[in-house]
């Protein structure tokens, strides 16, 4: 286990050293603390890591992953995941706006709640959330899954392309060419594996799907203002 | 981008390290607003007393003298206390509006940041850790007080396009984000005659709310009216008498986070800003609801009504 405190040795020491890691290395285990809310920890990593953050994050934790496996022990800031490629994100707690914003792949598990625009723009990523969004989520989703085990806020899924939706709580409003979808067997085994992932002890039968009704594919003038 | 801090303390035990917390809490925001910074903070107010905070860009011409000149126009005593570009004017209950006319004839050059029983206000130009330096900010003791960091994106770099900005009485206004429909609004509020000295989009949204207040509405409803009638992004902090309240704009792009134990209620831009508060790993943490009103007070728990007003 690697220890390394980023308020005594600082940022780019951490990221540098976090990029320095081989596919074949031994130092497979990093603990940071002292994060105290500093911004891009453990960024742009692609290396089959285990990190621990002992702590709360500002913007960009984990942006750009591949491979690596951050586990947030506290809450995290603006951007958590934003564009990973592959991984795994874990937050204790709750994260800010943006979760998982562009994410193409991975998998990114939220214990707490998420903010708003969580999934905004999501290109593949599956995203997890314990408890409940906010407003503008899946803003633009094009493909991967979002599973929200509480509520979810203003305008889900608004212009959203081939995402997943799953909510088990109730949807506040959905934004424009979201609808509910039928939860047929195929999302139901689907759902249960995202669950199982996610750790969530939540069963599938009781969340809907919500997806696209794919009327903004095409420009429509009637939809011009 | 800019930043916001805020501290309302519950616990008087923290009020005589309310500055210093306060100051830390601010120059951690630089990053979010490096070319100016300022604080309101709510000290004593001794009874039948009210205050003026003034500044100068000469501050040992304007502020020489000027007790014995004031004191040739208004009743009552008279002390002025001076830091740096800025001074306390304290004098009798009812006496502001003879002083500051009193101001205008005598020192046309001085500025009022703010007025109020309690309220002082002190922000400059300069890096948030120089002008806490200036100010002495650190050594500052009160009940609450909010600070802004300053990234100019609607107007130019000066004292009087610093935050905060003074809404009424021992009231004042911070603001993250910019504010689309300044221009339009500004006309509008000075044809009602409301005076508006710079171009600058916040003291737009603060005078609209000293507006609505003076046409009868609560500060509470002047903030709710605040998300029909300002177009743009924001986060707002507003200082009160006896807490602080905070609205964000329906879209919430301008990040927000809030704290609370049993010994205080504090505000960042971000969690950075808060992580060397007493208590913070325990304490309760949380985002603010966009298009919602909230105030904390030492009159009660917290509420989204205007109560504060």
């Amino acid at each position: 286990m690697q220890t390394y405190d980023l308020e005594a040795d600082g940022l780019r020491g951490l990221n540098a050293s976090l990029h320095a890691q081989a596919q074949d290395t031994n130092q497979t285990a990093w603990e940071i603390v002292n994060p105290k809310g500093s911004h891009a920890i453990a960024v742009g990593l692609d290396a089959p890591i285990e990190v621990s953050v002992k702590g709360s994050t500002g913007y960009y934790c984990a942006g750009m992953n591949k491979q690596a496996t951050i586990h947030v022990f506290g809450s995290a800031g603006p951007g958590v995941a934003e564009n990973m490629m592959s991984g795994t994100v874990i937050v204790e707690g709750d994260a800010s706006q943006c979760a998982g914003a562009t994410g193409n792949g991975g998998t990114l598990i939220i214990k707490g709640n998420a903010s708003s625009r969580c999934g905004i723009s999501m290109k593949g990523i599956d995203i997890i959330v314990h408890g409940s969004i906010g407003h503008m989520s899946a803003f633009m989703a094009q493909s991967g899954n979002l599973v929200v085990c509480g509520d979810a806020g203003e305008a889900l899924g608004d212009s959203l392309y081939e995402a997943r939706l799953f909510v088990r709580g109730s949807v506040k409003s959905l934004g424009a060419d979201c609808v509910e979808k039928e939860m047929r067997p195929e999302h139901l085994t689907l759902l249960a594996e995202l669950l199982d992932r996610g750790g969530c002890d939540a069963k599938p039968e009781d969340f809907k799907r919500y997806g696209s009704a794919r009327q903004l594919y095409n420009f429509n003038i009637d939809n011009a203002y | 981008m800019c930043g916001i801090v805020g501290l309302f303390l519950k616990d008087q035990a923290l009020e005589s390290r309310l500055g210093s917390l306060l100051t830390d809490m601010l120059i951690t925001m630089t990053d979010r607003g490096p070319d100016s910074a300022g604080i309101a903070i709510y000290g004593d107010g001794a009874s039948g007393r009210t205050k003026l905070t003034i500044q100068s860009d000469t501050p040992a011409d304007s502020f020489a003298g000027l007790v014995p000149a004031l004191a040739d126009h208004i009743q009552g005593p008279l002390n002025l206390s001076i830091r740096d570009t800025h001074a306390v004017l304290t004098l009798a209950e009812g006496a502001s509006d003879a002083a500051r006319a009193a101001l205008k004839d005598l020192r046309p050059e001085i500025r009022v940041m703010g007025r109020g029983a309690r309220i002082e206000i002190y922000k400059e130009v300069g890096l948030p850790r120089d002008v806490a330096a200036r100010f002495d900010l650190a050594t500052m003791s009160g009940t609450h007080g909010i600070g802004h960091t300053r990234m100019a994106t609607e107007s130019a770099v000066t004292t009087m396009g610093a935050h905060p900005f003074n809404t009424g009485e021992d009231q004042c206004l911070v603001h993250n984000g910019s504010l689309s429909n300044h221009n339009s609004l500004r006309r509008k509020l000075r044809r009602a005659g409301v005076h508006i000295e710079t171009e600058n989009d916040t003291e737009v949204g603060a005078a609209y709310l000293t507006w609505k207040m003076q046409n009868g509405a609560t500060l509470g409803e002047a903030l709710q009216s605040s998300l029909d009638d300002l177009d743009g992004f924001f986060t707002f902090v507003v200082g009160t008498k006896d807490g602080f309240g905070v609205v964000r704009d329906p879209i919430a792009c301008k990040p927000a986070v809030m704290a609370e134990t049993d010994r205080y209620v504090a505000f960042g831009s971000e969690y950075r800003a808060l992580v060397n508060l007493p208590g913070i790993d325990t304490a309760r943490v949380w985002e603010p609801e966009p298009a919602t009103v909230y105030f904390w007070s030492n009159d009660g728990a917290p509420t989204t009504q205007g109560k504060a007003a």
